[in-house]
């Protein structure tokens, strides 16, 4: 894909526009609001946000995926000049390896954050940050 | 007030960080460019590995898998621990009552494709896209249709503690071999074998298997302890 | 060619607009909802960019799991913004 069709800075660069939108948004929710799950929420969108602008900058212009697929080979010979020929044309994956992990300990975050929030519903009957804050325990 | 404060520190620093990224040429830049060439080269014509992501996760950062499998242990863990309530007063199951003929019967005859999903997905993991995390959410959701679909589907927590503890012994124990045998940690002692064959890329099949089954077993047991939370 | 564009600016125009809904809805679970589409829409967003082991694993956990957790976790909380709302609403949640 050419993203060059147009000669504008606004489409060649929107996914860095959106995924910056995208975590200004979810700061927003999780400094503003006042209830325990809204912040979490936050949390999650900013963490979308995170991972599109770190996909986005490793793209290449009418790149591949990087997997050396029978497809891609077509049958050539496997020697060192092939390699990398075909290496050329292939998106960064180091970025990839990078949010494949960041996903997963992305979940592990959430998923011990929201039990924290249900321990604390139970303690307070309560989730307004602000109520929990005069309770005093 | 204190939205004000909030939105114009946001617009400082949302303006901040498009002025750094505008500088990036998008699509013809690269800021890796000696690890990813390295990366690029050497996991085909070395490790025979078809999908360098795969060969990056497994093999050139491998240490870096234990620990995020040990991460996902931990929050499993620290899940159970928090919602704990007492061995005499569990809370019944939010799932209050089973789901109509339908969906039962839906759920039983999906329940093994799912299941087949998940480990295609986990052994094929250095060939196509995919591997061991992906395989183990698969498996764990279709672990949680059933949960959800039926009122008294259980799973044990102790073939699932067993499960994943071999897992993890199986893993740690192969990179002590290498450790061993080669000098540094998860270092391969197998055969490579040919570029997009089945049984190819060494120690890195295995490791995802093994990554594929510990995912799969604490994600399960984490929806698990979920479910079982009603006050 | 043309195409692809404009199905990559709907799909980010999506996004945002996802975002600022799960926002500013007081309803937790359309929030929750919202969340979802955000991460749907991501994955369709990484595999355009040529990225398909980001787009399965964000499929699978983004989609599925996280939004099982929330849910679960509003079952056993509350499920609106405002405690009044609550307190008018479901009165048997807080009697247990």
């Amino acid at each position: 894909m050419d993203f060059r069709l147009f000669d504008l800075k606004i489409v060649e660069y929107s996914f860095f526009i959106t995924s910056v939108v995208v975590i200004l948004i979810g700061l927003y929710g999780a400094l503003v609001k006042r209830s325990l799950i809204k912040v979490v929420i936050g949390l999650s969108v900013f963490d979308s946000g995170v991972n599109l602008l770190l996909i986005s900058v490793g793209y290449l212009t009418s790149g591949t995926a990087p997997i050396y697929s029978p497809g891609l080979l077509k049958g050539m010979p496997l020697t060192l000049e092939n390699i990398k020929k075909l290496s050329e044309g292939m998106v960064d994956p180091v970025p990839q390896a990078l949010v494949l992990t960041a996903i997963v300990i992305g979940f592990g975050v959430t998923a011990v954050a929201l039990s924290l929030v249900i321990r604390l519903y139970r303690h307070h009957k309560t989730l307004n940050i602000d109520e929990i804050k005069n309770l005093k325990w | 007030m204190k939205k004000v404060l909030v939105i114009s520190l946001l617009a400082v620093f949302g303006g901040y960080l498009l002025k750094v990224l505008f500088q990036i040429d998008f699509g013809h830049q690269f800021f890796t460019n000696g690890v990813k060439d390295l990366y690029l080269v050497a996991s085909p014509e070395k490790l025979k590995v078809a999908n360098v992501v795969t060969a990056i996760v497994v093999n050139f950062r491998g240490f870096d898998t234990l620990g995020e499998v040990t991460v996902l242990f931990l929050a499993t863990t620290a899940m159970a621990s928090i919602l704990y309530k007492g061995r005499h007063q569990l809370g019944e199951r939010a799932v209050l009552f089973s789901g109509s003929s339908i969906v039962t019967t839906g759920s039983k005859l999906l329940f093994p494709a799912i299941i087949l999903l998940g480990v295609y997905v986990f052994i094929h993991g250095h060939l196509t896209p995919g591997g061991g995390f992906q395989g183990g959410v698969i498996v764990a959701t279709g672990f949680l249709l059933m949960l959800m679909a039926y009122k008294d589907y259980s799973v044990s927590h102790i073939v699932l503690s067993v499960v994943e503890s071999l897992a993890g012994i199986t893993f740690a124990s192969l990179g002590l071999v290498g450790l061993i045998n080669g000098g540094s940690f998860l270092n391969d002692f197998m055969g490579n074998g040919t570029l997009n064959a089945l049984f190819s890329g060494g120690l890195i099949p295995i490791i995802y298997i093994t990554v594929g089954f510990k995912v799969g077993a604490e994600l399960t047991g984490l929806i698990y302890t979920a479910l079982n939370e009603k006050d | 060619m043309i195409y692809y564009l404009i199905l990559i600016i709907f799909l980010l125009l999506l996004m945002i607009g996802a975002a600022i809904y799960s926002i500013a809805q007081k309803d937790l679970l359309y929030a929750v909802i919202g969340t979802g589409l955000i991460s749907l829409v991501l994955s369709i967003l990484f595999l355009l960019l040529q990225a398909p082991d980001v787009a399965l694993t964000e499929a699978a956990i983004g989609v599925a799991l996280t939004t099982i957790v929330f849910i679960i976790t509003i079952r056993n909380t509350v499920r609106h913004e405002d405690e009044e709302k609550n307190r008018r609403t479901l009165p048997n949640q807080t009697t247990k």
